[in-house]
């Protein structure tokens, strides 16, 4: 699949803006943008790019026993991430870490959840990004009965979008096919929940290719839903940004769901465990690799006039970022054993105390040879 | 001081138990939401919540489509938006699209966010035969959610209980299995209105004996009170323990009954391959061991799939099958 007349695309893979009635009326969004926020959409996609690829590493080096790439969706992440508000909630699948660190969350979380350190790694009470979710389509469930918590609060829908409250929630083309994502927008169209589903089709569901997912493209489905959906070139961190915002504005004025497809491609593995070699071809890469979405924009953001200063600026923080992050990552120890039982409830367990009392008395028996 | 006493006891069937006691969650807490499949002005098919929409609105008693996962994975967003949804299912058959979201979403929610997350959820699920239904409707699904880390499980057996357990289940901050036995819903029974009698998570010696102790829930419990008052027509003395919770389990009165008797029985309408009454024998057979004057029996539904109707009292465990293993533990 790929981009059609219908197709939002604000920057085309060039570099330069483009005009069409698809992109009329999102243009205005971006007019409206200063020079530094489109600084700030440039320094996160290539900082959090430079964090994908120091986790790689640490992969490969042994220091986590997994990491799950996001190279080559910046664009799709970053734009969505810049058009959320703090008092939005954001709920992630497990691949949006642009999204994180632009909702301010420390990222060394995800390290430590692929460390094996922790299940969790943040606090969404914080930032309102929640914890990332494993089992694919779950947590759309989650975002709609958030966004009905929402509604049922007047948090949403008064007119002043200073307070007005919106959902987003990421998943992909896999996730797609799971009956939680259609319960997902089922409840979300019949309690017109203010809750915007971004699905980022990168086109491969670890080998499987979106094809098999779904015969229509994915942003007409939710039209069976009475929910509306748009593709947008989710290489296009401007095209990105404005539709959301677009969106993100509609369901906290009370306009109820819609759905967001971001054409992007996953250029790397699906995980560190996967070998994408063995079912897709080079040429495939090759295509989606002109059209990468860090690329177009600093093409783009020279030809405004952008400085080799700022580039190099960013470069550099990207460095110290990634040497940052590696040195807390190796830092990165295994909780205390009785950690495990801690949090299983909220309130006192009896038999549990009594496991974690009996594991912590096996443990000392052992007294301390070393 | 009198007057009081009288207007505090009431005799109704566990159905209207439970309709008090959601009343009385949804009046305490503006945070309580009723949430299930035709709760709304039908009352729910078993009429459970039968005028709570039209008190409370459909903002706090929702009609949901019809989607089981959709329902309780909505419930866990609701959860974390500061509310207490109290979920129903129609029947216990119908839990299992809904399982996904209660086993790897909602009982591992507070462990994922150590801590910094709740889960006060109760999901309500009418369970059991002896209603003459079709496939999927008699079940006795239990054991599959006391196995799963993070749920909190149980089952009254009264209307006393039933009034009092869903408001103290409500009231938890943890997710709450809450287990109805649908063929007890009609039988009246006496509810104190002014004061509970015991922790949610607590079993109960229910009637008192000396030789065998009987150990069961939910519809079980008359079963087994039955088989209790037959055995004393034959010269045995049999006491009888009302589980109550089914994770976690309360074990000292069934080991301090045990210790007593030196015998017991564990009655369950489940199949009793890795069940409740598995890991009652089990621990009992731990911490009792020396007391113990024959192993522990357990009287089950078969490991079949529940029957077609006009099978289900050959299934069920009864008085007899009850006795039948009263009499082998007796035997040794």
């Amino acid at each position: 699949m790929s981009y059609t007349a219908a197709t939002v695309q604000l920057l085309s893979p060039e570099g330069t803006l483009v005009e069409s009635d698809a992109s009329a009326e999102y243009l205005p969004y971006i007019e409206a943008l200063s020079d530094d926020q489109l600084r700030e959409f440039h320094r996160q996609m290539v900082v959090i790019r430079r964090f994908d690829q120091e986790a790689a590493n640490l992969q490969r080096q042994g220091e986590l026993g997994l990491w799950v790439p996001s190279l080559g969706q910046e664009a799709a992440q970053v734009g969505s991430a810049f058009a959320s508000r703090p008092q939005d909630h954001i709920f992630p699948s497990y691949r949006e870490h642009a999204v994180a660190r632009i909702r301010g969350v420390d990222v060394i979380g995800i390290m430590g959840l692929l460390r094996g350190t922790t299940h969790g790694g943040w606090n969404p009470a914080d930032t309102n990004f929640h914890l990332y979710t494993l089992v694919l389509g779950s947590h759309t469930l989650h975002a709609t009965g958030r966004a009905m918590a929402m509604t049922l609060d007047g948090a949403t829908g008064t007119g002043d979008p200073e307070t007005d409250a919106a959902v987003i929630s990421y998943f992909g083309d896999g996730a797609s096919s799971q009956g939680d994502v259609s319960e997902a927008l089922v409840f979300a169209a019949s309690y017109q929940a203010p809750v915007v589903f971004f699905l980022q089709n990168n086109h491969w569901a670890i080998s499987v290719p979106v094809a098999t997912q779904s015969r229509t493209p994915l942003y007409l489905r939710p039209s069976g839903f009475g929910i509306p959906g748009i593709q947008i070139d989710g290489n296009d961190v401007l095209a990105s940004f404005a539709v959301t915002k677009k969106n993100l504005d509609a369901a906290r004025n009370g306009e109820g769901p819609s759905l967001i497809e971001a054409l992007t491609y996953r250029m790397g593995a699906h995980t560190s465990s996967d070998d994408p070699t063995k079912y897709r071809l080079d040429s495939e890469v090759e295509y989606w690799g002109a059209r990468d979405p860090i690329a177009r924009f600093e093409t783009w953001l020279r030809s405004r006039g952008e400085g080799e200063d700022f580039f190099a600026d960013v470069a550099t923080e990207a460095e110290d970022f990634a040497a940052d992050i590696r040195k807390r990552t190796l830092a990165l120890e295994a909780p205390p054993i009785g950690k495990m039982f801690d949090f299983v409830y909220s309130e006192p367990h009896a038999p549990l105390a009594a496991q974690k009392q009996w594991l912590a008395d096996y443990d000392a028996s052992f007294g301390s040879e070393a | 001081m009198s007057i009081a006493t009288e207007t505090t006891t009431m005799t109704m069937p566990m159905a209207k138990a439970l309709n008090a006691g959601l009343r009385k969650a949804l009046q305490d807490d503006p945070k309580v939401l009723l949430m299930g499949e035709d709760i709304g002005p039908l009352g729910g098919v078993f009429r459970i919540t039968e005028g709570l929409h039209a008190e409370f609105g459909g903002n706090r008693v929702m009609d949901t489509p019809l989607a089981e996962s959709g329902i309780i994975g909505t419930a866990i967003g609701l959860a974390m938006g500061g509310y207490r949804p109290v979920v129903e299912i129609q029947f216990d058959g119908f839990i299992f699209p809904g399982f996904d979201q209660i086993v790897s979403q909602l009982a591992k929610m507070t462990n994922r966010h150590e801590g910094q997350v709740t889960m006060p959820l109760v999901i309500r699920v009418p369970y059991g035969g002896h209603i003459g239904a079709v496939e999927h409707h008699q079940e006795s699904p239990e054991a599959y959610f006391a196995h799963t880390p993070g749920l909190r499980v149980v089952s009254p057996s009264t209307p006393h209980d039933a009034y009092w357990m869903i408001q103290e289940a409500i009231a938890s901050n943890d997710p709450v299995m809450f287990f109805e036995p649908k063929s007890r819903y009609w039988p009246k029974g006496v509810v104190d209105l002014s004061a509970n009698v015991a922790p949610l998570h607590s079993s109960r010696v229910v009637r008192e004996g000396t030789e065998v102790t009987l150990v069961g829930h939910g519809a079980m419990m008359s079963v087994l009170l039955a088989a209790a008052e037959l055995a004393a027509e034959e010269g045995t003395s049999v006491e009888v323990v009302d589980l109550r919770s089914l994770s976690p389990i309360d074990y000292d009165p069934i080991v301090e009954s045990v210790r007593k008797t030196g015998r017991l029985v564990v009655a369950a309408e489940a199949p009793g391959f890795v069940s409740i009454s598995s890991e009652i024998a089990a621990t009992v057979t731990e911490r009792a061991f020396y007391s113990l004057e024959a192993p522990v029996l357990r009287v089950a539904g078969f490991d079949a799939p529940f029957p077609p109707a006009k099978l289900e009292t050959v299934y069920l465990p009864d008085a007899d099958r009850v006795l039948e293993a009263v009499d082998r533990a007796m035997a040794y």
